[in-house]
């Protein structure tokens, strides 16, 4: 222990030149939820490999991020030191909220990880594959209950989605919200619900065990070692990725962004960060610059007209 | 190898003296975290977290047990002490515990309280070393429908207890369930009655409102009456320590608690509040003396006290068994897990056997810890009601203060450069109410339960009925519903059957209680 607080004192000192900034990251949620162990792993990550000397985390939690967005585009304003971690969920809560402060108020920087949606029914179901999901779905589209984390989130993205693409009124779809992937999971266990609809990781034990069917995964690619075909591979043209962000203050130099996004990406590929995204099973999908700008933006166009198809954004 | 076996080999384990050590810090930690304002036991976790990574796997496990445990107690002094409860597992608690401590009774309050936890600690994590595969099937058997029963007898319950006035009563309840439809709608994700303020959307905060209406409210009234501020306090009536009579009063309702606790806290959708609200409700009900509730009965300490424990034990049934984190905590230890290749789940006692019993066995140690930490202490906690009340409640004021600021410091108003906490601005308004509310008469405790238990209620009602598409028979489905159902038509309909058989003047008595 000794040897790992003075080997990072030593690779601390000698990098202070090319240190940017004592970064203060904002997770909008809840201590134990994705979007603070992002921002803790980060810090452990900057000051491990010395890209910053000393990262503050604080949680402002509630509304899907939404209320840690505002503090930070108001309070953060140009301050080159400030960033923030987000996902794709804040993108559905901005739109059902009516947020005032939007992605387009701070500074996207890169996406760090990204997650595929799995949709599972329990072991009992008569449901063996995502072709019966589908026949259920057109027969009585009300019958068919999906439990998942919250209303407007990527899991029921996701579920409106499926309805849309194979023809069904998405209206129609009976979203049932819980307050986060683990309640869902019990109700789906309990057989209170249809089908299950949430973050893979969430599932995998369960998969495993054989306490669940995994029917479909939301991603372009098999998630490896999951044992599931993707909704394409299943016979739904659909691809969804929940993901995870950064962004940085507004109004900061186009000097700063540049020397932020360039501390991100040494993060991103550093060795700490590498084994940390194998311990918690998050799966690497780095993106920065016009390419993630234009991925955001394709991002939040789809969310909206989604949203209004479902019904939950007028 | 058996369980006794298993269980044998980790508290070997865990009685290492280097391992004794790590709980002695994990409990002092989650003692003086819960009982300082503002920190709950969730982000002590995520805290502390990093430095446990140093140690090994059984080390790092037993401390969390000692944090976990050391929080959901330490709340519980400040509750008796001080009437501000800083989680909502204890406002139960300060309900007649913080009555006893006025009497000069905070001694045995806070004796029943720790001993009360240390039996429900002990016998709830002895449940789930043993029955935790049976328990959890009977916790995933709770359906949206069967939540909204458990919900209903809690409402009915505990208005049964709200006093002389069903109409005060009913009106602080009132006041409570609107409160909590304010912010988002979880089913819809549409904003209700926050009128554009960011900081309304995720609700009002359940303790904000709890320590404005017990702290703030009974400042104001104290401030505006010069007679209670003059009256003597009796820090220390008899002794610091539980009488023959009280342990005799205490022993059934530590247990009643603790079987009330345990598999409410290993519902997904249970929590150690509402097991505290039926314990509360359920002491009051079997209490030879009920009509010392509302007046410091011991009984309606021991019993939430070891129902908030048991139920703390309860939330890893699912989350050891089913991988399935219920509570913040849990979530973040769960995290922790990880950390060690442990995988919560289905599988987790088949394939990491070795490592579940030391945690198990650590809890009992943590949990026993706990006990010799805080029943020296005792002695010195009550020194602090000897404190002149002005002083005192000076420094509640403070306390309640820096513990909303702690937990929500955002200055998110402001008039000009002026920046202002909006918490902060609730707590003030919600203490005036409280003021208001004893000034006239009406109850506290029913704001607070409606705050609480209506938007649970509100989200499994609707769950249930978009479940069944609208058809309102599926409440009374399942034999779950119409058992809870059953027991609330008993608990209303008990009173008013003994009240015409002539035993009304004893439940008379019993309305009488205040907050």
């Amino acid at each position: 222990m000794n040897k790992l607080l003075l080997a990072a004192l030593v690779s601390g000192a000698l990098s202070m030149p090319a240190l940017a900034a004592d970064y203060t990251i904002l997770a909008p949620a809840a201590p134990g939820g994705g979007w603070d162990q992002t921002a803790r792993t980060m810090q452990e990550a900057f000051t491990a490999e010395g890209i910053s000397g000393n990262v503050q985390v604080t949680n402002v939690p509630g509304a899907g991020g939404t209320i840690g967005l505002a503090q930070f585009a108001n309070q953060d304003a140009g301050n080159p030191n400030a960033l923030i971690v987000g996902g794709y969920v804040m993108v559905g809560a901005i739109l059902t909220n009516m947020s005032p402060v939007t992605l387009a108020d701070v500074t996207p920087i890169a996406r760090l990880t990204g997650e595929a949606v799995a949709i599972v029914v329990p072991a009992a179901s008569d449901i063996q594959t995502l072709d019966d999901l589908v026949a259920k779905l057109k027969e009585n589209t009300g019958a068919v209950s999906w439990a998942g984390g919250s209303a407007g989130g990527v899991d029921h993205i996701t579920a409106g989605l499926i309805a849309k693409t194979v023809g069904v009124d998405p209206t129609q779809v009976n979203y049932i919200a819980y307050s986060g992937g683990g309640e869902a999971l019990a109700a789906i266990l309990g057989n209170q619900v249809t089908v299950g609809i949430s973050g893979i990781s969430e599932f995998s034990s369960q998969i495993a065990a054989g306490e669940l069917r995994l029917l479909a995964v939301s991603s372009e690619e098999r998630v490896p070692g999951v044992d599931g075909p993707t909704l394409k591979e299943a016979g739904v043209d659909l691809a969804v990725q929940n993901w995870r962000m950064v962004a940085a203050a507004p109004g900061i130099s186009a000097e700063q962004k540049a020397a932020i996004t360039a501390d991100i990406k040494a993060l991103a590929t550093s060795a700490t960060w590498q084994t940390a995204l194998e311990t918690k099973g998050w799966v690497d999908t780095y993106l920065d610059g016009e390419a993630f700008d234009t991925q955001l933006a394709a991002d939040i166009a789809a969310t909206e007209t989604i949203l209004k198809d479902i019904g939950l954004v007028q | 190898m058996n369980t006794f076996e298993l269980l044998g080999q980790g508290l070997i384990a865990a009685m290492q003296v280097q391992n004794l050590i790590y709980a002695l810090i994990g409990v002092t930690l989650g003692t003086a975290v819960g009982v300082l304002p503002g920190i709950g036991p969730a982000l002590t976790v995520a805290l502390l977290l990093p430095v446990t990574y140093n140690l090994d796997p059984a080390g790092s496990l037993i401390m969390f047990a000692g944090i976990y445990y050391g929080g959901m107690y330490g709340g519980s002094t400040t509750s008796i002490l001080l009437n501000t409860p800083g989680e909502s597992a204890s406002i139960v608690t300060a309900l007649e515990g913080n009555k006893m401590a006025r009497q000069g009774r905070g001694g045995p309050a806070l004796a029943t309280a720790a001993i009360g936890s240390f039996v429900a600690g002990l016998i709830a994590t002895l449940g789930l070393a043993f029955i935790a595969p049976f328990v959890v099937k009977f916790a995933l058997s709770f359906g949206p429908a069967d939540y909204f029963a458990l919900m209903i007898l809690a409402f009915i319950t505990v208005s049964a207890a709200f006093g002389d006035s069903p109409l005060r009563g009913l009106t602080a309840l009132f006041i409570g369930l609107g409160l909590g439809i304010i912010g988002i709608d979880q089913q819809t994700g549409q904003t209700r009655l926050a009128f554009g303020v960011l900081d309304l959307l995720d609700g009002i905060e359940v303790t904000t409102l709890a320590v404005a209406l017990f702290a703030i409210g009974e400042t104001i009234k104290t401030a505006t009456d010069p007679d209670q501020i003059k009256a003597e306090v009796m820090a220390i009536k008899g002794s610091v320590w539980m009488t023959l009579e009280d342990w005799k009063r205490s022993w059934a309702s530590w247990l009643r608690g603790t079987f009330i606790g345990f598999p409410i806290g290993a519902m997904p959708a249970g929590g150690a509040d509402i097991a505290s609200f039926l314990s509360y409700s359920a002491e009051k009900s079997f209490a030879k003396k009920p009509e010392e509730f509302g007046h410091g009965a011991i009984e309606g300490v021991a019993g939430p006290e070891a129902a908030n424990n048991a139920s703390a034990a309860g939330t890893l049934v699912p989350l050891l068994t089913l991988g399935l984190p219920t509570t913040a905590t849990a979530a973040i230890m769960l995290a922790g897990f990880q950390q060690f290749g442990l995988q919560p789940g289905p599988l987790l006692f088949a394939n990491n056997a070795g490592l579940v019993w030391s945690l198990i066995a650590s809890l009992l140690i943590a949990n026993f810890m706990l006990l010799v930490l805080n029943l020296p202490l005792i002695g010195l906690w009550v020194k602090l009601l000897t404190i002149p009340k002005p002083w005192l409640y000076a420094g509640i004021l403070v306390f309640a203060t820096l513990g909303t600021l702690g937990a929500n410091g955002a200055m998110s108003m402001g008039f000009g450069s002026v920046r202002i906490s909006f918490e902060l601005v609730l707590l003030l308004a919600f203490g005036v109410l409280g003021y208001l509310l004893r000034r006239f008469g009406y109850p506290i405790a029913p704001v607070v339960v409606g705050l609480i238990l209506g938007p649970m209620a509100e989200q499994q009602l609707r769950r249930a009925l978009s479940i069944s598409q609208g058809d309102p028979a599926v409440l009374f489905h399942s034999p779950i519903s119409l058992v809870l159902y059953a027991v609330a038509i008993i608990a209303v309909g008990l009173p008013m059957i003994m009240r015409w058989r002539g035993k009304g003047a004893v439940l008379g008595q019993l309305a009488s209680d205040e907050d």
